[in-house]
């Protein structure tokens, strides 16, 4: 009666064993350590024009919005609190992460989808490695590594972006606004922004090998596996950032 | 023949993928320096065979044992060193295609734990990872395309670096699955007078996966000659070439229906089977 239960279950359960493998080889001799640089290129520097611009963009469209809102209160000068506490509790971390998540989640899910079905996985554990300390853990480490680093960036160039604006069209002094941005960061909102990242990349590395270790069907599978490893990993990101920030409210 | 004298001995190995049976009860054994070929329909379980051989995949129950040693209780890490002597070429060659031929080749003998201890000193003489691949990558007659990546070779060419990377590692238990799928006829037979080659120098116990009836009989009655370079029909005499003791398989929806020799595979009667046997001249 409950067999439709089953596959999603299983899926999960796989998911797990999955993850605490990845975990435990972090920990486990060999290291592949080329793999780990070259996944923090492809995942780090190459996600970083992007994210920047995005990041910019972001803290351009937050101050302008925010202001005429302000400007009802009179409060125009106070823009900057506003705009580095959504930037670096928030919209920093998870815009990062989405975008990481549709570029890198769907790279890492294509790369090893075709990986399988062109039986490479098999090859790999016929010749003498173990493909998820190979493959899973350096996109593991890299992407943990890396996304909290992005975020930093996007956060910060986020209020760079919000600063502009702030000058030049609402006409704050520059010290004002980095005074106020400034004040309002407290030690907590450091560590949710940076807990955030952390655990999102590990989120969209899992999910990602997750979802192409288990590719089925061809390059048709291909292309499923890509899209729903950035579906699922897009999804959890958002339910997480809800359960982190509950998670901090409830203990400030 | 006990179990630790076998290469590759199956009981009652069965595996279901869902509701769908790969291997139903699959029992068998072969010894050192025997050759199995295995014929069967799409689907049959012929590549599954091959997967659980070397414990790629774990049966549901049954026991598998290679080269003496029960697989099916141990774990990936364990199972490594017992690979490191078996060289499989997968149905598509399964190179890796973001490395070059080098590489492929090379990777066995750089990754198996197993086989970097022996490599430093075979013989006394020190023989490089460079000079092992050469060495292999010219068996298969492809000794020139070291730097070239498998999208830049044919189909044949991506097969048989697939069969040099699968015996660079001389391993003792040599596993071909559908090594002439998809080729031309000429490429193909190329194909299996590489692996009459490998069959003639080193004497390895070899299953051959196929759905190519002359295959099986090139394989069971034809030998490699190393002085002219071709390949001849064995005599019958008993000699080098009388050991060569080749049997056949037919699977058929996960069970082995048939096994024994060519003559008793032309004489079978089950319909099923009569599709593998030589229909006219081959």
């Amino acid at each position: 009666m409950l067999d439709f239960l089953k596959p999603p279950v299983e899926a999960f359960q796989d998911f797990f064993f999955l993850s605490g493998r990845a975990i435990k080889n972090i920990f486990r001799s060999p290291h592949y350590s080329d793999d780990i640089f070259q996944q923090m290129d492809i995942i780090g520097v190459g996600s970083l024009p992007i994210v920047m611009l995005i990041g910019l963009f972001s803290g351009v469209v937050m101050t302008m919005q925010m202001a005429r809102a302000l400007q009802q209160y009179g409060a125009q000068g106070q823009v900057g609190q506003i705009v580095s506490i959504a930037l670096v509790r928030e919209l920093g971390p998870v815009l990062t992460a989405v975008l990481v998540a549709g570029r890198n989640a769907s790279g890492i899910a294509s790369e090893l989808g075709s990986m399988k079905v062109t039986e490479q996985i098999d090859a790999m554990r016929a010749l003498g490695t173990d493909p998820i300390q190979k493959l899973v853990t350096p996109r593991l480490i890299a992407t943990s590594f890396v996304l909290p680093l992005l975020t930093i960036i996007a956060d910060f160039i986020g209020l760079i972006g919000g600063a502009v604006i702030a000058i030049a069209l609402l006409h704050i002094t520059a010290s004002q606004y980095w005074t106020s941005a400034w004040k309002a960061l407290e030690y907590n909102d450091l560590v949710q922004g940076l807990l955030k990242p952390f655990v999102f990349a590990i989120v969209i590395a899992l999910v990602g090998c997750f979802y192409g270790m288990r590719t089925t069907g061809g390059t048709q599978g291909v292309g499923r596996a890509t899209t729903t490893a950035v579906v699922v990993a897009s999804v959890w990101i958002f339910v997480l950032t809800s359960m982190i920030t509950r998670v901090f409210l409830y203990y400030k | 023949m006990t179990p630790d004298s076998s290469v590759v001995r199956f009981e009652e190995v069965s595996l279901h993928f869902g509701a769908t049976p790969a291997l139903d009860g699959v029992s068998f054994e072969m010894g050192a320096g025997e050759t199995r070929i295995l014929f069967g329909a799409a689907g049959s379980g012929k590549t599954t065979l091959l997967k659980v051989a070397m414990g790629l995949i774990q049966p549901d129950s049954g026991r598998v044992f290679l080269f003496g040693q029960d697989i099916t209780r141990l774990s990936e890490r364990q199972m490594f060193d017992l690979r490191a002597r078996v060289g499989i070429l997968f149905q598509e060659g399964g190179l890796f295609d973001s490395l070059t031929v080098e590489e492929n080749v090379a990777y066995p003998l750089l990754h198996q734990r197993a086989l970097q201890e022996p490599l430093a000193h075979t013989n006394g003489a020190t023989r490089t990872v460079a000079d092992r691949v050469q060495e292999s990558l010219n068996f298969v007659e492809l000794g020139q395309t070291l730097e070239k990546y498998p999208s830049e070779l044919s189909g044949g060419m991506r097969r048989r670096v697939g069969i040099a990377r699968a015996l660079v590692s001389a391993p003792a238990l040599l596993l071909y699955d559908s090594p002439t799928a998809g080729l031309d006829p000429i490429t193909a037979n190329h194909i299996v007078a590489l692996i009459l080659k490998e069959r003639e120098e080193r004497n390895t116990a070899t299953i051959v996966v196929t759905h190519r009836y002359l295959d099986g009989h090139l394989i069971a009655n034809f030998r490699y000659n190393p002085s002219s370079g071709t390949v001849d029909r064995a005599s019958r005499a008993p000699g080098k070439a009388g050991r060569v003791t080749t049997k056949f398989f037919v699977m058929r929806e996960g069970r082995l229906v048939f096994q024994g020799s060519e003559a008793e595979l032309q004489a079978a009667t089950d319909p099923y089977v009569r599709k593998f046997q030589r229909h006219g001249s081959a």
